[in-house]
């Protein structure tokens, strides 16, 4: 078991930054995954990691011990990639032990027919194969042993490509988006298995997703990354509620955040299309700003109360929610907001229709995507909850 | 029913005895569809039966008689073509050589075509360049190289000869020596399909995920040998097994080189199936002993072939 120390780790690919100067560090233990959409830079870092690339700048330490100039052998960790990587021509049995075979066997001893003839070699093999068959039987593979990978189905081959990894006990498990060739209900059941096996293993995993479902359910802690910069690092929950970034927020949930560009009118409220709204920003007068609000934060205004209105653009049932897209005035994309079916029966397209969110569940990002926490609340985390009063007054 | 007969009652019906009209137009459609059929495959049909189905049979049919090239008439003469075959001693030679032949030409191309594939492959710059110099001989004219050929093996002024005795080292009349003519014929035979055999590992190499090569590495199959054992040469199975098919078939055709190089000399140290072939239909005459030949030859290329699919079949890996 070792926790992995990224520091400053920096790669291009043809004078094309992929990763810039990324630090990170994993704890013992942890499951932590790499979050980011195709091309952040993700899986490079993963491969820096494991060895398979080398990079430019910066440093790996793998249980405090640095391992730069290592081969991905000498580095004991483990990988599970995307496309299970099995060898095709090997049964299973013969592609979990080859790990062990390449570490406990000499060269002589791996030969065909000579080698099982050397001195130690029956004996090593035969402690490889109650290694592999034990390990097997605890991933409920153990049937298939003497199959081959093309035999299998996508749920068994992930398990034995799992497997490999697992057989020799490495301090460290490197997963490669190894959910996404699977169908969504194998899935769901497949990520359940993963989790299970940290905790039974308690392994630092390092596990790399484009899936924010995947990121959420499964890990200690999130570390987003875009463009090959790490944006934030924090637990699957806070990176929600709390994001640090207005892409962070951006790509985590789902419906997609609404993002409605505001400026700041004095210091208690910002204007959007002419309404004023009470958000506190400590800003000067004039600063442009963005809002950041959830779907589930929106919800219907009292028929008294003001708020984002307009006519209904869309509105898509989920059964024990509805997805409410929103032509709000003065806005040049549709709100999204979504409702608890029960909540909001009778919306139809085209139906008029004021929305409102409570001021605590607004982000506030400034114009460099930044987020601002309110001087109103300095000391605490976040804006205080006002109620529904958001629409304070209208503007004179 | 009653809902139908509603609806049938419903809609004016422009034509009342429509059903027998409708069945006559899909008639109609049906044989449209079988002509179109016909003259599509037609042609192709033809030329197959004309240029190799009837040939065939035609071969058989004079393989049982003793027809002469060119003669008026023939007589079936049953198996006795076979039967002279089998006792045949100048027939058993070719055979022999032929194997030995193919004996020494499969492996010799396999292996030096999967090493230059390889080193063409692990390479960076000139790719291109040495594919092309190596897939020359492939397409060069046969009969061309194999004057070129002669010319470098001339016994006094050939420049093979000339450098070994630069070196110290014996020389021989290579094409005219009993114990060198067969395997110099089986070099040449390599040089010429080598290009070939490389250029289909080269694709077996491209379609080798790279994936497989990182699981190796990370698994501790690092070292050359162990990639190579590991990953390279078991995905190369399929690719590995259509080369050795028709790199042997090649070999076992083999016909321009000898015939211009050798005529199957000195004695029979050379001659080969396909050249007794030729020899025995077209400058002997002998058209229906040839034509047993062609059977006899025909068979064990089929034979030869099945065999080694089933034979590597079971130890290769289609994916």
């Amino acid at each position: 078991m070792a926790g992995v120390g990224i520091e400053a780790i920096s790669k291009s690919y043809g004078g094309i930054p992929v990763l810039r100067g990324v630090s990170l560090d994993v704890r013992d233990g942890e499951f932590l995954t790499l979050l980011g959409p195709s091309g952040c830079g993700k899986s490079t870092l993963l491969r820096i990691i494991a060895g398979l690339e080398i990079q430019d700048g910066g440093e790996i330490a793998i249980g405090g011990r640095p391992v730069d100039g290592a081969r991905p052998k000498r580095r004991d960790v483990a990988m599970v990639f995307q496309s299970y990587a099995l060898y095709p021509h090997m049964t299973v049995a013969a592609n979990m032990a080859l790990p062990l075979r390449m570490r406990r066997l000499s060269r002589w001893q791996r030969l065909p027919l000579i080698g099982p003839l050397l001195p130690g070699a029956r004996a090593a093999t035969a402690r490889i194969e109650e290694e592999v068959r034990r390990t097997a039987a605890a991933l409920e593979i153990g049937h298939v042993l003497e199959r081959r990978p093309g035999q299998l189905s996508g749920g068994q081959r992930q398990r034995v490509a799992v497997g490999r990894a697992m057989v020799r006990q490495p301090a460290v498990f490197l997963m490669d988006e190894p959910l996404s060739n699977l169908d969504a209900k194998l899935r769901v059941t497949m990520r359940a298995e993963i989790k299970e096996l940290h905790r039974r293993l308690g392994t630092t995993f390092i596990y790399v997703t484009h899936d924010q479902a995947e990121a959420m359910t499964l890990s200690d802690r999130v570390a987003v990354m875009l463009g090959g910069e790490l944006l934030q690092v924090a637990a699957p929950q806070e990176i929600y509620a709390d994001p640090a970034d207005r892409r962070v927020a951006e790509f985590i949930g789902s419906p997609r955040i609404n993002l409605i560009p505001a400026k700041v009118r004095d210091a208690g409220a910002v204007e959007i299309a002419g309404e004023r709204i009470a958000v506190a920003t400590g800003l000067p007068a004039g600063s442009q700003v963005t809002l950041g609000i959830r779907p589930e934060a929106l919800f219907p205004a009292m028929p008294d109360e003001r708020g984002f209105h307009g006519h209904v653009r869309l509105v898509e049932h989920l059964g024990s929610d509805l997805y409410v897209h929103l032509d709000a005035a003065g806005m040049a994309e549709p709100l999204i907001a979504r409702l608890r079916a029960e909540r909001a029966p009778d919306l139809a397209i085209g139906m008029p229709l004021r929305l409102t969110a409570r001021t605590g569940h607004i982000l506030l990002f400034d114009a460099d995507g930044r987020r601002l926490r309110s001087n109103a609340s300095a000391g605490s985390s976040d804006i205080p909850a006002l109620g529904p009063e958001l629409f304070a007054e209208p503007v004179p | 029913m009653s809902v139908s007969a509603q609806t049938v009652a419903a809609i004016p019906d422009p034509l009342p005895d429509r059903t027998p009209r409708r069945s006559s137009a899909i008639r109609m459609r049906a044989l449209r569809e079988e002509l179109a059929a016909l003259a599509l495959a037609g042609p192709a049909t033809a030329l197959l039966l004309a240029l190799f189905i009837l040939p065939v049979v035609a071969v058989f049919i004079i393989a049982l008689s003793d027809w002469q090239f060119g003669a008026r008439t023939l007589r079936f003469v049953g198996l006795a073509n076979f039967a002279e075959i089998a006792g045949d001693e100048g027939f058993h030679a070719s055979l022999l050589n032929t194997l030995l032949y193919v004996l020494m030409v499969v492996p010799g191309t396999v292996l030096s075509g999967l090493g230059i594939a390889l080193a063409i492959e692990s390479g960076r710059s000139l790719r291109a360049l040495y594919r092309a110099i190596h897939f020359l001989p492939f397409m060069a004219t046969l009969a061309a190289m194999a004057i070129a050929w002669e010319a470098l093996l001339h016994p006094t002024i050939g420049p093979v000869n000339q450098a070994l005795a630069g070196l110290g080292l014996p020389t021989a009349n290579w094409l005219r020596n009993e114990a060198t003519v067969l395997p110099v014929l089986a070099v040449i035979g390599i040089w010429q399909n080598l290009g070939f055999a490389m250029v289909l590992f080269l694709a077996g190499l491209k379609s080798i995920p790279q994936d497989l090569y990182d699981a190796a590495e990370i698994d501790g199959a690092d070292g050359w040998l162990d990639r190579l054992r590991t990953v390279t040469l078991p995905m190369l199975g399929p690719v590995s097994l259509f080369v050795v098919v028709v790199v042997a078939l090649r070999a076992f055709e083999v016909f321009d080189t000898v015939q211009i190089l050798t005529e199957g000399g000195p004695g029979r140290a050379s001659e080969v199936l396909l050249l007794t072939l030729y020899r025995e239909s077209f400058e002997f005459l002998h058209a229906g002993y040839g034509a047993a030949v062609t059977i006899v030859v025909l068979a064990i290329a089929v034979m030869l072939t099945l065999a080694q699919a089933k034979l590597l079949d079971r130890k290769v890996h289609y994916q």
